[in-house]
């Protein structure tokens, strides 16, 4: 028989994401991580505007809903008068990256001592899935009905290389959902994460691809289809800026 | 194996990701609907090797091992 495997009791309630919505399984991931580090009672969430604000339906822990974008800068205001609590901020591509870039940019220019998940399912999900700074070129949405045009709007950002290559920040990856395996791999970018916290080295970023079934007009498998046959080609997985070992 | 596995079929929100993932291929949905109105998922213990490939998938905490 296999080990045990429960849902971590701060997140073990029933939420109101849609059919196959990778949020899901990517705040399960990140208890699942406190739990094993002992931190799910010594959390906060600074919780971003978007989908991700549902999980104040299902997660039994600390939280504040920031407004929108902002969540790495209140994350670093929790950090500055409670460096003894671990600091997670949840936020959506389009919270972090469109709305908040400036906040979640100087969070990492500053190396914050903060952990920020940023969900990318490449277009505002909440609202209707209108175009995002990581929404593919030619995706349809419904701000670019025609296909987006990167010439006008720009290319999709990739934060996690921005931050790795340009600032001294402790760790930046990028993982997946659509796979088992890809989903394990994700937890353990997540605890290293989270570790890099605990251990003051630093900030830390993980992005995680993530579908998005109702705004991408598919169902729950082709979405995550999607992501492995088209996302994950230009949204590489993977660490960018690795932890050094402290011994 | 009887019932190593545990199903809260009213948390079931029926996208399959664990009926496609499961290398078992022991998941199907039920014929009745859940007090939210989808066809939740059943397990077939007997093809069942309790190897969490669904409990990883499912984005509602349906299962338990
Ligand atoms: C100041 C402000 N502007 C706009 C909105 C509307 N709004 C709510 S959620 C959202 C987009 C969130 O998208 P994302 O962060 O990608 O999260 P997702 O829903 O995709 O998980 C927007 C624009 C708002 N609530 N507040």
């Amino acid at each position: 028989m296999g080990k045990t495997r429960k849902t971590p009791s701060i997140i073990d309630k029933p939420m109101n994401f849609c059919p196959g919505c990778g949020h899901g399984i990517i705040i399960r991931l990140i208890c699942e991580v406190l739990e094993e580090l002992g931190q799910d009672n010594n959390v906060i969430f600074p919780i971003g505007v978007g989908c991700s604000s549902n999980l104040g339906g299902g997660l039994v822990a600390d939280r504040f809903h920031c407004s929108h974008g902002r969540a790495a800068a209140v994350a670093s205001g929790m950090k500055a008068v409670s460096p003894e609590n671990i600091i997670v901020s949840y936020q959506g591509d389009g919270d972090a990256y469109s709305i908040g870039i400036a906040e979640t940019i100087n969070a990492a220019y500053r190396n914050e001592n903060i952990t920020v998940v940023t969900v990318n399912n490449t277009n505002f999900g909440m609202t209707g899935g209108q175009m995002s700074w990581t929404t593919m070129p030619k995706q349809k949405t419904t701000t670019s009905q025609l296909g987006r045009d990167c010439d006008k709007t720009g290319y999709p950002m990739k934060f996690p290389e921005l931050v790795a290559s340009q600032f001294n920040i402790a760790y930046a990856a990028r993982g997946s959902v659509h796979s088992p395996a890809s989903i394990n791999k994700t937890k353990s970018y997540i605890k290293k994460a989270i570790e890099s916290q605990m251990n003051n080295e630093g900030y830390s970023v993980v992005e995680v691809m993530s579908p998005c079934p109702v705004n991408w007009n598919m169902t729950p498998v082709e979405a995550m289809d999607r992501i492995k046959n088209e996302l994950i080609d230009y949204f590489e997985l993977g660490e960018f800026k690795q932890r050094e070992v402290i011994k | 194996m009887a019932n190593i596995i545990k199903v809260r079929t009213e948390r079931c929100k029926e996208c399959g990701l664990c009926v496609v993932n499961c290398p078992k291929k022991a998941i199907e949905f039920e014929e009745k609907i859940n007090q939210s109105g989808y066809r939740a998922v059943q397990v077939k213990n007997e093809l069942c090797i309790a190897c969490g490939v669904c409990y990883t998938m499912c984005p509602d905490g349906v299962y338990e091992i």
